[in-house]
């Protein structure tokens, strides 16, 4: 199992709020199931493997307890894929505006 | 040992509040409800001078205005003969954090600065907290974000996780939630426990930031053609930019431009639900929050909201999510402008609109949004195609928000529908007639007129209806 050192950059878990202690007024399929939280920092602790309790120091310094999740967390965003929707509208507008009669 | 439940955090609320904005919001207070509004925003916020003064320590402000050339001749082939006006447009990308939030961290870090705070916490998905982060690197304080990201399953939407990888990038704390309202119990308790400051986006400082914004498109426009602008389109979510702008056209002078909001049209989905979260594809400037905040104000994270748009707004539109991607890539495409695209909510009404306008007018799209991974149409429309969202071209009208995205057909099918303001004005008072019952004195009477932009006679008239 990935274990991370004292001074790794890591995102821990925590769940602030279990399904039964959730606000009221809030719509059904958000109060089944827990209000949970994400933060990354640096291990503060010798070692923690990945579900294994951690405490991190963040960025603005605070020190904070969690579930390990993941070892130097990646971005997963990208710009997706081309989308040939979009793709035709460019040249369909130039089209338009070359056609005569423009100012 | 403090109880920290979700109950006992709450009734503690005023008190921490109170802590961490370092306003007596009491101290405005007129009996039952009304508030002396102009009082606060004088007494508490900074004059326009020293705003821009604030705003140029941290490179803030001062954005291009740039004519769209290309766009007004094609809303002027669109257009019947005289009609299509000229379209300019504020880039306001080009603030440091890459949007107009900018302005609005810009005066609350210097707040926070020179009270003696040490560091700022926001609550905020979007722009914001990338500005906050930002304006705290400059004035060496620290930043908390604290922003909703993911559905249950751990699914986040990518413009989320572009807002959230900005906000790392410039080193603040970024305490990433689930869906749910409690993100304000977690809020709260940060505030608490840092005994940081409260950059929120609704203190008279955040809205005073904007003023510039208003005062910039009043003054340039002036500068260039001699005249003010006849339409100013802002984009409309929790009011503070339609706010902003409103008051910082008003003290240029311009008191005859038209305040026109744009919120991309979202009914139907449900701000607080899992289900929902990931079904859309614009987190703000969506009816979600224009319409609840427009018709009441004060569900902000403060006692009194400084965005109070019903005292500004001439009108209020609405375009659907198709039609934003549209204008979108007919910016990049045939302006050369590639920019993010909720800043491009209110270019989508603007092309329907210059279209009724005369060729002598001039209307101004008031922002723009840098772009990038995740906030681009194509990451946007993948993760709706993903999500099982129908993307295809057709007839705008057909969108329904949360099952399908219609991309326009041609720049002739993008369109606006008008809100009825009237609407929304009872919505307010039905509201305020729950909670406070009439009669109303005279002085609650005048509150409420300059509240909801009415004369006497027409407050009567909505009073009585409801």
């Amino acid at each position: 199992m990935e274990k991370a050192l004292k001074g790794d950059w890591v995102q821990i878990h925590q769940v602030v709020f279990s399904p039964g202690e959730r606000a009221p007024n809030i719509p059904e399929e958000t109060r089944k199931v827990p209000l949970e939280l994400r933060v990354k920092g640096w291990l503060v602790i010798p070692e923690a493997r990945i579900g294994e309790d951690a405490v991190i120091k963040t960025p603005a310094g605070r020190e904070l307890e969690g579930r390990l999740v993941s070892i130097n967390p990646p971005f997963t965003h990208g710009f997706g894929e081309p989308v040939p929707e979009l793709l035709e509208i460019g040249p369909e507008l130039r089209e338009l505006l070359e056609e005569e009669g423009t100012e | 040992m403090k109880d920290m439940s979700f109950a006992a955090l709450m009734d503690r609320r005023n008190e921490i509040m109170k802590q961490a904005v370092g306003i007596n919001y009491e101290e405005f207070a007129r009996g039952r409800f009304a508030f002396a509004y102009e009082e606060m925003m004088q007494k508490v916020g900074y004059t326009l001078d020293e705003i821009r003064a604030i705003q140029r320590e941290t490179d803030v402000g001062q954005t291009p205005l740039w004519e769209m050339k290309n766009l007004t001749r094609l809303v002027r082939k669109l257009a019947p003969a005289g009609k299509g006006a000229r379209i300019f447009i504020k880039d306001e990308a080009a603030n440091p954090s890459g949007s107009f939030k900018a302005r609005r961290a810009s005066v609350s870090v210097y707040r926070a600065k020179k009270q003696g705070y040490k560091g700022v916490v926001s609550a905020t998905s979007g722009n914001y907290g990338a500005a906050v982060a930002s304006q705290a690197v400059k004035r060496n304080m620290k930043c908390i974000v604290v922003q909703e990201v993911f559905d249950s399953k751990g699914d986040g939407q990518p413009e989320i996780l572009e807002k959230g990888r900005k906000c790392e990038a410039y080193g603040a704390e970024v305490l990433q939630l689930t869906v749910g309202p409690e993100l304000f119990y977690t809020f709260l308790r940060v505030l608490e426990e840092t005994k940081f400051f409260n950059a929120s986006l609704y203190t008279p400082f955040g809205i005073a930031g904007v003023e510039t914004l208003g005062y910039e498109v009043a003054t340039e426009i002036k500068g260039k053609e001699g005249r003010f602008p006849d339409k100013v389109l802002i984009t409309h979510a929790g009011g503070g930019n339609l706010t902003g702008t409103a008051r910082g056209l008003k003290k240029a002078g311009a008191e005859d431009t038209e305040i026109v909001g744009v919120s991309v049209d979202l009914t139907g989905l449900h701000s607080a639900s899992d289900h929902d979260f990931n079904r859309k594809s614009f987190t703000t400037g969506h009816t979600g929050f224009g319409v609840p905040f427009t018709t009441w104000p004060d569900r902000a994270d403060v006692p009194r909201n400084a965005a109070r748009s019903l005292r500004y707004i001439d009108r209020y539109l609405t375009v659907t999510q198709g039609q934003v991607f549209y204008a979108t890539e007919a910016l990049a495409q045939i302006e050369g402008l590639e920019r993010g695209p909720a800043g491009n909510t209110s270019l989508a009404a603007a092309i329907a609109l210059a279209q009724e306008m005369d060729r002598d007018e001039i209307l101004v799209v008031q922002e723009t949004e840098y772009t990038g991974a995740g906030k681009h149409p194509t990451a946007q429309l993948t993760f709706a195609r993903e999500k099982g969202i129908d993307v295809r071209r057709g007839d705008p009208h057909e969108e329904k928000p949360g099952e399908n995205i219609i991309i326009p057909r041609g720049p002739g099918d993008l369109f606006y529908k008008e809100m009825d303001l009237d609407k929304l004005r009872k919505t307010y008072l039905k509201a305020l007639q729950k909670n406070h019952p009439g009669p109303y004195s005279e002085e609650e009477k005048e509150f409420l007129t300059e509240e909801l932009g009415v004369d006497q006679e027409k407050l009567e008239k909505l009073l009585n209806s409801n």
